[in-house]
C-alpha cells in the first residue's frame, strides 16, 4: 500500500436528522497537500471536517489513513491530527500561554514554546493575558497558535479565517505553507481564499433530490457514487 | 497515556481553582442546608441525634447534584470537549479523569466538612467513624453516577432539572447504605456489611459510569 494516498475518503455520506446532507464524497490527500472544501452554507463542510476527525460517524463510506481504515487504529490517527473547529476551544479563565501549554501537555508535547507560537500569529505580547479579555479575532489567533504546539501531520481547519484581519490571514497563510513544506497536510473549509500555495478544491454539492426531505431513497448522484 | 490522564485531572483542578466558586458553593450549600434542621425541627438533642446521619447524607447528595450540571457543559459550550474527544485517549478515560477532579473538588471537601456538621446535629460520638468512612466510599459513587446524568443532559438547555430527575433515583442505594452505616455504628453494631455494599457499588460504578457517560457524550458531539 506504499503508493496509496496518505489520507483517503471514500464515498462518504452524512445524514443529519432525516436529511441526507452529502453523499458520494471522495478525496485524496498526500504529504504537502492542501484540500479546500467549498460549498454553500449548510452544504456540510463542517460536518465533513468533523467526520474526518471522527467526531461525527459517517452514514456511509470510509476513511483511510496510511492505507488502513482509520477505525482500525484511531489513536494513532488522532495523535497525528489537530482540529481547529469554529469554536475556539479555549478556557477563558486561563491565559493564552496556559491554554497552549495545556493543549500541548495533554498531547504529550512539552518542548514547544507557546510565546513563539503566539508570535507566529503576531500576538506574542498577549501571552499572559487571560483569554476572557481578548477580542474574537485575538481568540481565534490563540486557537490557531495551537497548530504549532504539537507535531501533527494533518490539520483540519473549519472556517479558519473567521474574525481574522488581513495581517492575521497572511500569517496563517505562511504558517500553512511552512507546514506543507515540511510534509504536512491541511484540510480547510473556507469561503475566502487562503493565501499561500494553491491546493486542490473539493466542492460539496447536495445530492440531487436533497430537497425532498421525506424521500431518503435517493438515486442519481447516490447511484453514481456507489 | 497515564500522563495524559493525570494532566487532565490537573487541568480540571486548575480550572476549578481559577474559575472559583464551584467547590466553595457546594460546601456553603451543604452547611446551610444542614444548619436549617436544628432551626426547623427544634434543638432537642435526642431529635437531632435521631436524624443527624440522614440529614447530613441528604444535604451532601443535594450539594453534589447542584454541582453536576457544569461538569461537561462548560467544555461543550466553548468547544474544548471536541479537543478532549480528539485526544489519543479513550473518551471513557477522559470522563473518569473529569469525574476524579469533580470528586476532589466536591465530594472530598463535603466529607471533610461532615464531622463539623455532626457536632451541630448532635451525632452520636460512635457514629463519626462510620459516617466519614461511608462518605469516603459513597461520594465518589455520587460523582460517577452524576457523570452519566451530566453527559446525558449536556446538550439540553437548562438541563439541570432533568439531570436531577435522572440522577436522584440512582442515588438512593448510596443514601440507604450510607445512613444505615452511621446508624448501626451509633447503636454499637458492626457496619462492615454497609462498607462492603458501598465498595461493591463503587467498583461497579468505576467500570460502568465512564463508559456510559462517554457514549452519551459521543451522541452530544455528533
Amino acid at each position: 500500500m506504499a503508493d496509496a494516498p496518505l489520507l483517503q475518503g471514500r464515498n462518504l455520506a452524512a445524514l443529519r436528522g432525516e436529511r441526507l446532507i452529502f453523499a458520494g464524497i471522495g478525496f485524496e490527500l498526500d504529504n504537502g497537500g492542501l484540500l479546500k472544501l467549498t460549498g454553500r452554507n449548510g452544504a456540510g463542510k463542517s460536518t465533513l471536517i468533523r467526520m474526518i476527525a471522527g467526531l461525527v460517524a459517517p452514514f456511509a463510506g470510509s476513511l483511510h489513513w496510511n492505507g488502513a481504515e482509520v477505525s482500525r487504529d484511531r489513536e494513532a490517527f488522532l495523535a497525528d491530527l489537530i482540529y481547529a473547529g469554529h469554536q475556539d476551544g479555549l478556557k477563558t479563565a486561563l491565559t493564552a500561554t496556559e491554554n497552549l501549554d495545556l493543549f500541548a501537555r495533554l498531547r504529550g508535547t512539552s518542548d514547544r514554546d507557546a510565546v513563539a507560537a503566539l508570535g507566529s500569529f503576531g500576538i506574542a505580547e498577549l501571552a499572559d493575558l487571560p483569554v476572557r479579555y481578548m477580542s474574537a479575532g485575538q481568540r481565534r489567533r490563540v486557537s490557531l497558535a495551537r497548530l504549532l504546539m504539537t507535531p501533527a501531520r494533518l490539520w483540519l481547519l473549519d472556517e479558519p479565517l473567521t474574525a481574522l484581519d488581513t495581517g492575521a490571514i497572511a500569517q496563517l497563510g505562511s504558517v500553512v505553507d511552512a507546514h506543507r513544506d515540511g510534509g504536512g497536510m491541511v484540510i480547510a473549509a473556507t469561503h475566502a481564499d487562503l493565501p499561500g500555495q494553491p491546493g486542490s478544491v473539493l466542492e460539496i454539492v447536495p445530492p440531487a433530490d436533497a430537497d425532498l426531505d421525506e424521500d431518503l431513497d435517493v438515486d442519481g448522484d447516490m447511484e453514481d457514487a456507489w | 497515556m497515564s500522563r495524559t490522564f493525570l494532566m487532565l485531572v490537573r487541568r480540571d483542578l486548575l480550572l476549578a481553582r481559577r474559575q472559583g466558586g464551584g467547590s466553595l458553593l457546594s460546601i456553603t450549600f451543604f452547611v446551610l442546608v444542614v444548619s436549617l434542621f436544628p432551626l426547623g425541627v427544634g434543638p432537642a438533642p435526642e431529635t437531632l441525634e435521631r436524624i443527624a446521619a440522614g440529614t447530613i447524607w441528604v444535604a451532601a447528595l443535594l450539594s453534589v447534584l447542584l454541582s453536576l450540571d457544569r461538569m461537561f457543559q462548560a467544555d461543550l459550550e466553548d468547544g474544548s470537549l471536541d479537543q478532549l474527544a480528539l485526544l489519543p485517549l479513550p473518551l471513557s478515560l477522559v470522563v473518569l479523569a473529569k469525574t476524579i477532579a469533580h470528586w476532589l473538588t466536591t465530594g472530598l471537601p463535603l466529607t471533610l466538612a461532615a464531622p463539623l456538621l455532626g457536632l451541630l446535629m448532635q451525632l452520636s460520638p460512635d457514629a463519626y467513624g462510620a459516617l466519614i468512612a461511608a462518605m469516603l466510599l459513597g461520594t465518589p459513587i455520587l460523582s460517577l453516577i452524576g457523570a452519566i446524568g451530566a453527559a446525558l443532559t449536556v446538550g439540553v438547555r437548562r438541563g439541570g432539572v432533568l439531570l436531577t430527575l435522572i440522577v436522584t433515583p440512582l442515588y438512593i442505594p448510596v443514601l440507604i447504605f450510607g445512613v444505615s452505616a452511621a446508624e448501626a455504628a451509633a447503636q454499637g453494631f458492626s457496619y462492615s456489611a454497609h462498607m462492603l455494599f458501598l465498595s461493591a457499588i463503587l467498583s461497579g460504578a468505576i467500570v460502568i459510569a465512564p463508559i456510559a457517560a462517554a457514549w452519551a457524550l459521543k451522541l452530544a458531539l455528533d
